[in-house]
């Protein structure tokens, strides 16, 4: 019986040191060697655009140096500017550029002024089903189709006749939205003083929009391009009626002539130092740019 | 338990005042933790709550546009109503099966059938509910495009289905407790006046047993209204009021989980989830309650 | 003896309409359960093995395995047990030894069956205000389990009270009558007599928490995060980890193309620890029944 007491207690021994930081496994420290060579983390959070990018490039570095660990984290660009104001990040990822109150109030938080880093484009596509007759679309008729108050809710309104889509009736997918990409799509079609109509599908990931849109015939969505697949179709964009339509092609980003593509960003607290700027030169290096290029992204001119 | 009080607190030892001090505080460690809930969820929203924005307008708007740069919206209506009716049609699915097998369970079964539909319930109950959503997004997506004919499956049917199918098992052991609280002289006094098995059921137990039913079902409704993965996976995500079971919807449990991650701490979009927080707790609240309510009403009868 | 009347026929039918609908009812909850673990099975297979387990994720999380996420579901599920553990069982220990009958006893009670009525994304709430922000333990393994063991207390409570109220009041009283204090009581003669009912309770916590998803999302887990394959220490709990429910939420909504059956691999593990850690809570509450000695 005395066993029995002492197997109950010791949950309540090591709960104890847990809770006063005392166990094995715990330490405050980030550069302390652990048993496994790891021997720092760097913490990366932000944009879900990038989150894949950034998991590819973290996955990647720890292959090379063996002691790097990077921590990645989604929740969108909001979440990684908010951290970088709080100090709790060393790089936020962000899919649009930080605003200068966000700037100001990182600096005035943590007193280290934020650093930017172009580390790659994106390119938004806007994606049908195959069977949807259509191929090219403009600025002003999307706005239409997301914009609140709309004239374009039925395909038939854009002048085509949609025979894999019966009840005509346009569904648009779009993302939740805080996302980046809803931010700078929403930009991109409305500007600034018109949002974007309530009743779409707001689904959580970019590739969740692609899926969805490859299973139904009615609906239109906007995703990166990289995340293109073989069952949807990408449209060719113009920004009116009268000017040439673009593709979502490499070339056309990196010439700008696509219009609704924008830099990636990271952001150092501070010039980066040590590790820090290592995996932030990897990342801009020909290897690291190699990556972006095999997620769909579009590379920066690497140094 | 406490009829006999061996000493008093002066005898004890030391070490022994020490655990049952430690003991009790464990004890009403749940009120300190309900109420800690409360207060760190409303200590986030308050500010806001208090201050800027418009009740009225959260409670009846459908206009959710927490991200609009010049013209921000925070009407919850549309949440509100996805949430009340895929609980609503959950509980068209799950009530029946839930009781039906209650009374079976508890009425018709053979000691060793009860034993293994309850394993069985069991299991239904632990499975994780993002694996539920995952279910719904992958299996019952494709399923109810083909069966319907609809263009998405994420929708309301497909939610409440996940729903129904995780709150079939809260009902039924709730209700099966209630049946078996039941006193046998109940069953065989209505036997022996010529009562068949089914009559006693239907005149005898569900009216005596009705309170824990409707406990059971109050119950199964919380933990519907309360779900998260299953319907941020499985509705569409989208603010609509819904026009029927193919519609898709938005929850307000799943509008938390979709966009706290994104937002700036201590932003007005970031303390409207926190007023949602709330307003999910005290709804789980007061029906956990009634339900509580009512359960005791049945044992001091 | 008698013969049937119309009457008694039209009742006998009832009866038997009555219990072969009930039956079908009752045996329609069997199929969804039977079902899904078929489907996952069949899709899951070509991905599951030992090296599935014990891989990382590989390239942008599109194949590999799931160590990273099981390992970090493994810190979550322990650290909350350590914590809720014997908060839960001495919760329980107070309602029924040492509580009496009043009013502040039922608001316990109520306040029990509350907490287990709370919105897991309310836990997930009230962790990112206390755990993460106001206690200033960040996003961590450590945040996370917490908020896990809170929300997982009334699993413990309720299944330890029923152990202990099956202790024969007679037990207690005899020891009493020796001079044994309650703390001695309890310790001798109580949880020792109860214990296999306090392990379901615990067994039970383990497989709640480590298939919840909401309350940890916010408080704890990451998105993708490289460990040593292999190392069981491979997390410091101070940071953040993996965990396998939100790894099966992002490889199925979040991650292009993923290789088919990964997370449907991802399932099957999690579904299936879950299940075996009740099944040997079953198995546990069957052996404590036919082994009662009073």
């Amino acid at each position: 019986m005395k066993g029995t007491a002492i197997i109950f207690f010791l949950p309540v021994l090591v709960c104890g040191f847990v809770i006063t930081g005392c166990s094995p496994t715990d330490s405050n420290n980030n550069n302390v060697a652990t048993k496994n060579g790891v021997h720092v983390t760097i913490k990366n959070k932000g944009s879900d655009t990038i989150v894949n990018l950034a998991q590819a490039w973290a996955e990647k570095y720890i292959d090379i140096t063996s002691t790097v660990s990077v921590e990645v984290s989604g929740g969108g660009s909001g979440t990684g500017v908010a951290a970088l104001i709080n100090g709790t990040v060393d790089i936020a990822n962000c899919s649009r550029q930080i605003k200068p109150k966000e700037l100001e109030q990182a600096t005035q938080n943590t007193g280290k002024v934020p650093q930017e880093f172009i580390v790659g484009y994106d390119a938004l596509a806007v994606y049908v089903h195959p069977d949807t007759p259509i191929d090219k679309i403009t600025i002003p008729q999307l706005a239409e189709i997301y914009g609140e108050d709309g004239t374009i809710t039925q395909w038939s309104h854009l002048g085509i006749e949609n025979s894999a889509c019966p009840s005509d009736r346009i569904i648009r997918i779009s993302r939740q939205s805080n996302s980046g990409t809803y931010f700078y799509f929403r930009e991109a079609l409305l500007g600034e003083n018109r949002d974007f109509r309530i009743g779409s599908l707001d689904l959580h990931g970019s590739k969740d929009v692609v899926e969805v849109i490859g299973r139904t015939p009615c609906a239109i969505g906007y995703s990166g391009m990289g995340y293109a697949t073989s069952h949807v179709k990408m449209l060719a964009i113009a920004t009116d009626e009268n000017a040439p339509y673009y593709a979502p092609t490499l070339e056309n980003v990196l010439t700008k002539s696509y219009p609704i593509a924008r830099p990636l960003y990271m952001y150092s607290l501070g010039e980066p130092t040590g590790e820090i700027k290592a995996y932030l030169d990897w990342i801009l290096s020909v290897e690291g740019q190699k990556i972006v290029q095999k997620l769909g992204f579009v590379p920066v001119e690497s140094k | 338990m406490n009829i006999l009080r061996k000493k008093s607190k002066a005898n004890l030892p030391f070490s022994e005042t020490v655990i049952e001090l430690f003991i009790r505080l464990c004890g009403i460690s749940s009120i300190i933790f309900v109420f800690g809930i409360f207060f760190f969820v409303f200590r986030e929203g308050a500010g806001f709550l208090f201050s800027g924005l418009n009740l009225t307008e959260f409670l009846t708007s459908v206009e959710w546009q927490p991200t609009s740069l010049n013209n921000k919206r925070y009407g919850a209506f549309a949440l509100i109503v996805g949430t009340f009716s895929v609980t609503a049609l959950a509980m068209c699915m799950a009530v029946p099966f839930g009781l039906g097998a209650a009374i079976f369970v508890s009425e018709f079964c053979s000691p060793k059938l009860r034993e293994t539909f309850k394993i069985v319930i069991e299991l239904l109950a632990a499975i994780p509910s993002v694996v539920w959503g995952f279910i719904g997004l992958t299996l019952m997506n494709q399923l109810i495009i083909q069966v319907f004919n609809a263009p998405i499956g994420l929708t309301m049917l497909n939610g409440s289905i996940m729903l129904a199918l995780m709150s079939v098992p809260i009902i039924v052991s709730i209700a099966e407790d209630a049946l078996k609280a039941v006193p046998d002289s109940y069953r065989e006094a209505a036997e022996a006046l010529g009562a068949t098995r089914w009559q006693v059921i239907y005149r005898v137990l569900l009216p005596a047993a009705k309170n824990g039913l409707l406990a059971a079902v109050l119950l199964g409704a919380a933990r519907s209204i309360g779900e998260t993965m299953a319907v941020l996976m499985a509705t569409g995500h989208s603010v609509n009021i819904p026009s029927g079971p193919l519609s898709w919807i938005r929850t307000l449990t799943a509008t938390i989980a979709a966009e706290l991650g994104e937002v700036a701490r201590g932003d007005e979009h970031y303390q409207v989830l926190f007023i949602i927080g709330i307003l999910l707790f005290t709804i789980t609240f007061v029906v956990n309650l009634i339900a509580d309510l009512v359960i005791k009403g049945i044992r001091q009868e | 003896m008698f013969t049937e009347t119309p009457i008694d026929r039209r009742k006998r039918l009832t009866e038997n309409v009555m219990r072969i609908f009930l039956l079908i009812i009752t045996s329609i909850m069997i199929i969804p359960l039977l079902l899904i673990i078929g489907y996952l099975l069949y899709k899951a297979l070509p991905v599951l093995s030992f090296e599935f387990l014990f891989s990382n994720p590989r390239d942008n999380m599109r194949a590999g395995g799931i160590w990273a996420p099981f390992l970090g579901t493994i810190y979550l599920v322990v650290v909350s047990l350590l914590v809720s553990a014997p908060i839960g069982v001495f919760a329980a220990v107070y309602l029924n030894e040492y509580a009496r009958e009043n009013w502040f006893t039922r608001i316990t009670n109520l306040a029990v069956v509350n907490l287990a009525g709370v919105p897991s994304i309310v836990h997930a709430l009230f962790g990112v205000g206390a755990f993460v922000l106001f206690a200033g333990l960040g996003e961590s393994i450590l945040a996370a389990s917490l908020t896990l063991a809170i929300m997982t207390l009334p699993v413990i409570i309720a299944s330890t009270t029923e152990a202990l109220k099956a202790v024969p009041m007679s037990f207690r009283e005899a020891c009493w009558n020796l001079g044994a204090t309650r703390w001695q009581t309890i310790r001798r003669i109580v949880i020792p007599n109860s214990i296999s009912g306090i392990l379901t309770g615990v067994i039970l916590q383990v497989s709640r928490a480590a298939g919840e998803t909401a309350p940890i999302m916010f408080t704890g887990a990451v998105f993708y995060k490289a460990i040593a394959e292999g190392n069981l220490f491979a997390y410091n709990i101070t940071e953040q980890c993996m965990a396998l429910s939100l790894h099966l939420f992002t490889i199925s909504t979040q991650v292009p193309d993923v290789t088919e059956g990964t997370p449907h691999g991802t399932a099957v593990v999690l579904v299936g620890s879950v299940l075996l850690v009740n099944a040997a809570a079953i198995i546990l509450r069957v052996y404590l029944r036919t082994r009662k000695k009073w």
